[in-house]
């Protein structure tokens, strides 16, 4: 009976434990403890300096690919004759240079990440190539309304994590983007896109964490079906490689 | 009445338990192949391994390969290595196989395909082979459970494919597999830490949605007959003799350095030596998409 007694105390212990030491409070006894901030209920840390690892669509990324070529993504009849117009000279002197630094594109573009919480209900993403902001906001934040941007409005939420895990994500779903191109060489989103992301931390084998992000682009107008891809990055140690420059429509 | 309120403690509190976290990947993946598209479906360029942290020796094997190889009459039915989940353009058919007993998972079952035999999750905690046990293409496999995040190990390899233009995966190979589910989308997170032919992990990522449509799993049997390679002659290229370097400098204006690989080739950095050896290519004539 002694022994059973034991037992039940360990379980009980155990199934305790994790709420502890996700900081959630309001189950350990004490006064109760307000509703976490989005912050303070992170299931995983994204924050840091992470770069690109650049290992699948290499000649769409590192370099500029060649006119006309849209292998891989489902373009409409409509979007493929956009993208066989494309013209690089035209582009260049358009004074647009950041049409493939839109947030569907935007984490295809070999670079540095920052993430940071600019405050406990916004995180912030930054790009070091074409030097773009981005900002996810939890909670019940409503879109300010306005012109469609780049960047476009975008809301966030945790899913998962716990239990001692570093299985939670981020959902991202975003809307209000201006149209823009998916590969520099022309290759068309239109302003009616929306975006769902998913970012999550993946362990590699030497225990660093890797960054991950799916990526479904929505387009009824360009894609036939959603544009699914995966970008991801490693963490560094801090700033000493970001190297901010501006956009290029033809690098 | 003891041993009843003892029970009923223990039963209190096993529900007090969290339940372990596993999710159910049970189901038919229909691999999105909108990345690689070109690497995945028809296949990659022939002498095309930018973007692959390749050391030397992983450079020279893939210089040395002759596509006629696989036609072998001993090579004709060689299984591509369990990395084909994220090199090939497949979709996944997942399972899980239950103890008779105790109806626990025993192992998760990525179904098979022509090419590649199935990937058995064991998730029982039986213990790896030893280091000298016999590897083949299909390896060995354990699992655990990260929350809901599945990570699989795969050792005992043999011989296979990073790149299926030349570039060799070595028997000393770990693979490690995360699999994530997001309601009907599935993100594939694979590792290849070769220290045979890689200076760092080779990494792959991939999306898939979750159909209604079965996917099918295996295939015809492979059936060895004569493809002009006569038993015997093994097809390859002598050093400096591989006739397909500059093809794609010809092709997409990427300077052959880049294309030989290398962990340079994978980060942002490497742009700043591309930028002046680039010459911007013609209007895409060929495998240009649609």
């Amino acid at each position: 009976m002694k022994n059973l007694i034991l037992l039940v105390t360990l379980l009980g212990a155990v199934s305790w434990t994790p709420a502890l030491a996700q900081g959630r409070g309001g189950r350990a006894g004490g006064p109760p403890q307000p509703p976490a901030t989005p912050r303070g209920a992170a299931p995983v840390d994204l924050t840091g300096y992470w770069v690109s690892v650049v290992t699948e669509d290499w000649r769409y990324r590192m370099v500029m690919p060649a006119w006309g070529d849209y292998q891989g993504v489902p373009l409409t009849p409509a979007a493929r004759k956009i993208a066989d117009s494309w013209d690089a000279a035209r582009e260049a002197a358009s004074g647009e240079p950041c049409k493939a630094y839109g947030a569907p594109a935007l984490l295809r573009v070999p670079g540095r990440l920052h993430i940071t919480w600019q405050d406990d209900e916004t995180l912030k993403l930054e790009t070091d190539a074409g030097q773009q902001t981005r900002l996810f906001h939890f909670g019940a934040w409503k879109s300010p309304g306005g012109s469609r941007t780049l960047q476009g409005d975008s809301l966030a939420e945790w899913e998962g994590g716990g239990r001692g895990s570093t299985d939670g994500s981020l959902k991202v779903t975003t809307s209000n983007l201006k149209g823009g191109f998916l590969r520099k060489n022309g290759v068309p989103y239109s302003d009616n896109v929306s975006l769902m992301e998913y970012y999550e931390l993946v362990t590699q084998p030497d225990g660093a964490p890797l960054l991950v992000v799916t990526i479904s682009t929505t387009d009824p107008e360009y894609l036939r079906v959603p544009f699914v891809i995966s970008s991801q990055f490693k963490k560094e140690p801090g700033n000493a490689k970001w190297k901010p420059s501006p956009c290029s429509a033809t690098w | 009445m003891q041993r009843h309120a003892a029970l009923t403690l223990v039963m209190l509190a096993l529900a007090s338990v969290p339940a372990r976290a596993e999710i159910d990947f049970s189901g038919s993946w229909v691999s999105i192949n909108h990345e690689d598209a070109l690497e995945r479906g028809a296949g990659p360029n022939p002498a095309d391994w930018a973007g692959l942290p390749f050391n030397e020796s992983g450079r020279a094997k893939a210089l040395g390969f002759n596509q006629s190889v696989i036609s072998e009459p001993e090579r004709i039915c060689w299984f591509q290595t369990q990395w084909h989940i994220a090199a090939g353009p497949f979709s996944l058919r997942m399972w899980a196989v239950p103890d008779p007993v105790t109806g626990r998972v025993q192992a998760w079952v990525v179904g098979a395909w022509e090419t590649r035999a199935p990937m058995t999750i064991w998730m029982d905690g039986r213990p790896r082979p030893g280091t000298h046990a016999p590897h083949d293409q299909t390896g060995f496999t354990t699992g655990v459970w990260n929350g809901n995040e599945l990570v699989a190990t795969t050792t005992h390899l043999k011989v296979g494919y990073m790149r299926r233009n030349g570039a060799a995966s070595s028997d000393q190979a770990t693979i490690t597999t995360h699999f994530r589910r997001h309601g009907n989308l599935l993100t594939v997170t694979m590792f290849m830490d070769d220290p045979v032919y890689l200076t760092e992990p080779y990494i792959l990522t991939r999306a898939y949605n979750l159909s209604t449509n079965p996917v099918s799993i295996g295939g015809p049997p492979c059936i060895t007959g004569d493809e002009g390679v006569e038993s015997g002659r093994v097809p390859h290229y002598l050093p400096g003799q591989n006739p397909y370097i500059g093809e794609m400098t010809k092709r997409y204006g990427i300077p052959v350095d880049a294309l030989m690989g290398g962990a340079e080739t994978m980060y942002p950095e490497y742009r700043d030596k591309l930028k002046d050896a680039f010459v911007t290519p013609p209007k895409c004539a060929l495998n240009c998409g649609g």
